[in-house]
């Protein structure tokens, strides 16, 4: 294991001869310091996020959507789903589609008071450190050298190449630094810049301050559910893509790819 | 010897920043809630405080059409004349009995004419209607007609004093909640005694029902009883949101 990584470590060195100063076989310590703040502040977004999915776990498309509208999902994960804690509902106008009104009468579960601003809290180091970041990998080249698929590598037989390593459990051993495989390049270039911020987005659509400002925001995911659905599912993504990437870390080598992206030094095998 | 001379040097390091904090929050205290020492609070305070820098004010938030409105859960308190409530009363029982035409509204605080509105007074302003949406912290939403007159209105006839800086107001079901003048000012920030075309119902606030566009759901305060204009910030005490653990902020 730890020899063939010493080979892959040489080998990049040779290949890449165009990129003489970047040490492809190290990460950057602003890279480490902005992965595990980042890592930090998924975490608590994803547990908050969930915490206030809990309140009202229901899921809606458009611009409205409460506990007298079907819902597109329901998911059963507290006390408030399906409650059915509601009074006689009383419509509004006279005609028989009318809108109505209904009392709860049900006690909800509601941790929203500390699981929102937790939330926001985390949201603010995620964009501030993800900001940075972003400007950082465009001017040091980070993403042009390590994130983004080279064009020579944007090739259908690669990529099914690459596909059927991984079904077949052939996972190289990481050089704990940036030296990245195909899928590997398309998934981080997928967190960087669709995932993240589209939860970044669709999180600021749903603020209704954002919201009277640049009205755009919400609009172009047609409302405010739909903001709400799409900042759900973008949660969803990240958890599998976290999932995998764990695995992944541990399929090439848990100890030597946890030492790149934390302690190892310079000078450091 | 060299034990205690670090305690001092130490203490020195504290007392000096505590002072330099202190320093601060005075400088803040005027424009920004206080956090208590609460991380969560300066949170909020930081997400307060970048909406104010960052946002262009008194946008107007959307409005709908007719067709838009839609069903429209009533939560929290729903009637609190109901005596089977901790916060029930009997006053405003009495108010609803009578149909309200008891109901005041009283204006105090930094007003040049303090005073107690009727609801037939509020009405004599002029008004104004507005399909919105309602979004609760909770993650639903609802599409509603409004009809009532703006605060800035009602504050201007009562004659608000230049050093007022929040609106502090209080309701029948023991809520206090307070907002800037930005949002108070703001053109779709009004006193509703109407809802999709009818007196605003028992549910809903009734008579009079505060609306904060620009904000969630619980900063629309139901069941209005009386409105204090400040020059300092007031967190309403046991009956305001920071108290009860949650954000007096609620633009997010």
């Amino acid at each position: 294991m730890i020899d063939s990584s010493h080979t892959i470590a040489a080998d990049s060195v040779v290949a890449d001869s165009n990129v003489v100063q970047a040490d492809r076989t190290r990460h950057a310590p602003w890279v480490k310091a902005s992965h595990w703040i980042v890592t930090i502040s998924f975490l608590t977004l994803a547990f908050t996020g969930f915490l206030i999915l809990m309140v009202h776990p229901r899921l809606y498309w458009g611009e409205v959507g409460n506990d007298l509208i079907p819902a597109f999902i329901e998911l059963p994960i507290s006390r408030n789903h399906q409650h059915g804690g509601w009074d006689k509902s009383t419509p509004f106008f006279d005609d028989e589609a009318s809108p109505v009104s209904a009392n709860r009468t049900f006690d909800i579960f509601n941790k929203n008071g500390w699981g929102r601003s937790l939330h926001f809290l985390s949201a603010w180091f995620l964009v501030l450190t993800g900001a940075a970041y972003l400007l950082a990998g465009v001017f040091t080249g980070h993403f042009r050298r390590n994130i983004m698929p080279r064009p020579a590598e944007l090739k259908p037989a690669l990529f099914w190449n690459d596909v059927i390593e991984h079904a077949r459990w052939r996972i190289p051993a990481g050089t704990g630094g940036p030296r990245y495989g195909l899928l590997q390049k398309c998934s981080y270039f997928g967190v960087v810049f669709v995932g993240l911020p589209l939860a970044v987005i669709t999180g600021l659509a749903m603020s209704p301050a954002i919201n009277a400002a640049y009205p755009f925001l919400t609009g172009m995911f047609g409302g405010y559910q739909s903001a709400r659905t799409v900042h759900f599912f973008a949660f969803v993504i990240l958890i599998i893509f976290l999932l995998v990437h764990v695995l992944m870390i541990i399929a090439s080598g848990f100890k030597r790819q946890m030492r790149g992206m934390t302690l190892r030094g310079k000078h450091e095998n | 010897m060299k034990t205690s001379e670090l305690i001092t040097r130490r203490r020195m390091m504290i007392t000096g920043l505590s002072s330099v904090g202190g320093l601060l929050l005075t400088g803040c205290s005027k424009k920004l809630p206080p956090s208590y020492g609460n991380i969560l609070r300066m949170g909020d305070t930081l997400t307060y405080a970048a909406h104010q820098t960052l946002l262009p004010g008194q946008k107007l938030v959307k409005e709908y059409t007719h067709r838009d409105i839609s069903s429209f859960p009533a939560t929290g308190t729903t009637n609190p004349g109901d005596p089977n409530t901790h916060n029930s009363s009997e006053v405003y029982r009495n108010l609803h009995r009578g149909g309200f035409t008891d109901w005041r509204l009283s204006i105090e605080g930094l007003v040049a004419k303090p005073g107690l509105y009727s609801l037939a007074d509020l009405k004599r302003f002029p008004s104004r209607t507005q399909i919105t949406r309602h979004t609760c912290e909770e993650g639903w939403s609802a599409i509603a007609q409004w009809t009532g007159v703006p605060l800035s209105r009602v504050l201007d006839d009562a004659g608000l004093l230049p050093s007022a800086r929040f609106i502090s107001f209080y309701s029948y079901d023991e809520w206090a909640d307070c907002i800037d003048m930005l949002d108070a000012l703001h053109p779709q920030t009004i006193l509703a005694y109407g809802m999709n075309g009818r007196d605003l119902p028992l549910p809903h606030g009734a008579p009079v029902r505060l609306r904060v566009e620009t904000q969630l759901g619980y900063k629309s305060m139901k069941y209005l009883q009386r409105i204090v204009v400040r020059e300092e910030f007031d967190d309403g005490g046991k009956n305001g949101n920071i108290q009860n653990g949650w954000s007096w902020y609620a633009g997010i």
